[in-house]
């Protein structure tokens, strides 16, 4: 199997801080690899630099193979690459359903004056988008909400609304940033379930959790950064071993994680 | 039958043209009509532009303007009918939106706001400077459209108020039908998907600056009907259809109403086509007036007038 996503020496700095140096690793088909680490040691970052939100200031990002460092979120997405955000990006004053729908933008979207005709071709691709939007909120757990404004549900929903969002692009390669941040214990197992799912299907996976139990359950491989830089990797049974790791987290996380 | 949004829409402002008429003590009162249509219209490409995309324009005045002489010179210097002239005013103006948008809808921010004042004013300034094409600000003639003797051959025997209030009518019924079909379509999802959040539109695969320039072109190419319409109507029109207050009218109605919803931003276009006519104290100080409904607007119904009755309405029925 090949690498479906691959970063090398990615790095970016903000005014002499240096977030990120030096990254690097790689995904592949139906793996899930996680990045984990202390609050502000540039987990996000990363995803921003990966997703084309920041443009990295040194290093390179491979999407199978081709070479899209910095490249445009939409073309990326184009390219398979799909993400949720940490700090909720949702469409406030859209139902819920027409949040998951907005997923299917590259594949319902068509010509300006079809849809401003209502021309049946624009509403046989929204109606195939729908059906699809429907069966995600499924998945997730959603569907009872499916016709609520977005803005009024709670955060733990408001997370498993994002990776509906996320699989309704169809990913080859899907970034989940603290997926199960605000959930319940019971909601953080379905969020589990379903990352293993999708990872089953083929998708490449990359997470960061703080659940450390959620982490060292389902990873395939585990990145440690801290201060922007990273120091360990491995299987999840070698980091949390790492006496580095457990230096960076102060031992607490990483005895959480043992017992 | 249960209605769609769509549907009760569009029934509710059918019913409200067709059946206003019944009312008016005069026949001064279709012309009122017509004209809160004719704002509508424009209002209606604002809702396409704030209300779905978010973005703000201070001069769509200037396709109005566009619009407006295109109906004045195009039948006179090109020997076009005055329908196609008013045809060939909107694409004029979708080009020119075209070509002010696509540099400045890169960029974030209010940037649009600033750069559409500045072409509201330079179509103003042509309008009034270049006395040689448009006889500058004493206005011009517009040909008469037509239509309404072809009517009348076909035995329909209208008044020229009651035309112009029904033509200027069906005008906006199809401009608000066209309007709610994008609200619900992925173009439409797209727009309002940026304006909730452009990272996560991008992220899905909105392309944000595209999709924004044609919120834009279309918004630009409703002003220009819009002022068209205005111009045939009245057989005359000068450059104040193109004037700063006339943008800063088209904005404060789509808020006042509710710039989210059509018929939200009709009912905002009604109510401030009505007011100077109704209070004509009100008319010397319509700059002082539009500026106070904005802040009211503003501090007191961040979602306009229409949205908060029905919240109103809904909330004390339930
Ligand atoms: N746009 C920005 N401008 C300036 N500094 C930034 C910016 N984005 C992130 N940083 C800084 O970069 C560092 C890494 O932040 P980042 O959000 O990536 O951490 P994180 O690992 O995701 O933390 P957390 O676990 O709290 O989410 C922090 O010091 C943060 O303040
Ligand atoms: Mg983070």
């Amino acid at each position: 199997m090949s690498a479906l996503l691959s970063i090398e020496g990615l790095g970016i700095t903000f005014g002499g801080l240096k977030a990120v140096h030096d990254v690097g690793f790689s995904v592949r088909e139906g793996e899930i690899v996680s990045v984990i680490g202390p609050n502000g040691a540039g987990k996000t970052t990363l995803f921003n630099m990966i997703s084309g939100v920041y443009q990295p200031g040194a290093g390179r990002v491979s999407l199978s193979g081709e070479d899209v460092t910095g490249m445009r979120p939409d073309l990326l997405a184009r390219r398979g690459l799909s993400r949720t955000f940490q700090n909720l990006q949702i469409f406030q004053s859209m139902t819920v359903l027409e949040n998951a729908i907005a997923g299917y933008h590259l594949r319902e979207s068509g010509s300006v004056l079809a849809d401003l005709l209502g021309l049946p071709a624009s509403r046989r691709r929204a109606l195939t988008a729908r059906e699809g939007a429907r069966a995600l909120l499924a998945r997730v757990g959603l569907d009872r909400a499916a016709e609520r404004e977005a803005g009024n549900l709670c955060y733990g929903a408001l997370k498993r609304l994002e990776i509906a969002r996320a699989l309704a692009l169809n990913p080859k390669v899907l970034l989940l940033d603290e997926p199960a941040a605000g959930c319940n214990a019971v909601e953080t197992e379905e969020i589990d379930h379903l990352i293993a799912e999708v990872a089953a299907s083929g998708v490449a996976i990359l997470l960061v959790e703080h659940d450390m139990k959620m982490v060292m359950r389902i990873s395939n491989h585990i990145v440690v950064l801290d201060h922007g830089e990273k120091i360990a990797e491995g299987d999840p049974a070698t980091v949390s071993r790492d006496p580095a790791v457990i230096a960076a987290y102060l031992g607490t996380e990483a005895d959480h994680a043992d017992g | 039958m249960k209605l769609t949004p769509k549907q009760a829409t569009l029934l509710v402002l059918a019913a409200l043209i067709a059946l206003t008429p019944f009312f008016f003590p005069s026949g001064y009162y279709y012309r009122v009509g017509a004209l809160i249509f004719v704002n509508g219209l424009a209002v209606t490409g604002i809702v396409i532009l704030t209300g779905y995309a978010g973005q703000v324009s201070l001069g769509h005045a200037g396709f109005a303007g566009i619009g407006a002489y295109a109906c004045a010179l195009a039948p006179v210097h090109l020997g076009l009918h005055p329908a196609l002239a008013a045809v060939l005013g909107a694409i004029l103006s979708g080009c020119m939106a075209w070509l002010v948008g696509r540099p400045i809808l890169r960029l974030k921010g209010y940037y649009l706001a600033v750069a559409t004042l500045g072409f509201g004013i330079l179509v103003s300034m042509v309008l009034n400077n270049e006395r040689w094409l448009t006889r500058g600000p004493d206005g011009i003639d517009v040909p008469d459209l037509g239509l309404r003797g072809l009517l009348k051959g076909w035995g329909l025997d209208l008044s020229n108020g009651e035309f112009w209030y029904f033509f200027s009518g069906l005008c906006l019924l199809v401009g608000a039908w066209l309007a709610l079909n994008l609200y619900d379509s992925p173009t439409g999802r797209a727009l309002r998907a940026l304006h909730g959040s452009e990272i996560a539109a991008r992220v899905v695969g909105v392309d944000v600056a595209r999709a924004k320039l044609q919120a834009f072109v279309i918004s630009a190419v409703y002003a220009s009907f819009s002022g068209s319409l205005l111009a045939l109507q009245n057989k005359f029109v000068t450059p104040d259809v193109a004037g700063f207050m006339h943008s800063i009218e088209m904005v404060t109605m789509a808020v006042l109403g509710g710039v989210g919803s059509v018929l939200g931003a009709i009912f905002g276009a009604g109510i401030l086509t009505l007011l100077p006519q109704a209070l004509t104290v009100f008319a010397e100080y319509e700059q002082l007036l539009l500026g106070l409904v904005m802040m009211l607007v503003m501090i007191f119904l961040r979602e306009g007038l229409l949205p908060s009755i029905l919240r109103k309405i809904r909330g004390t029925g339930e």
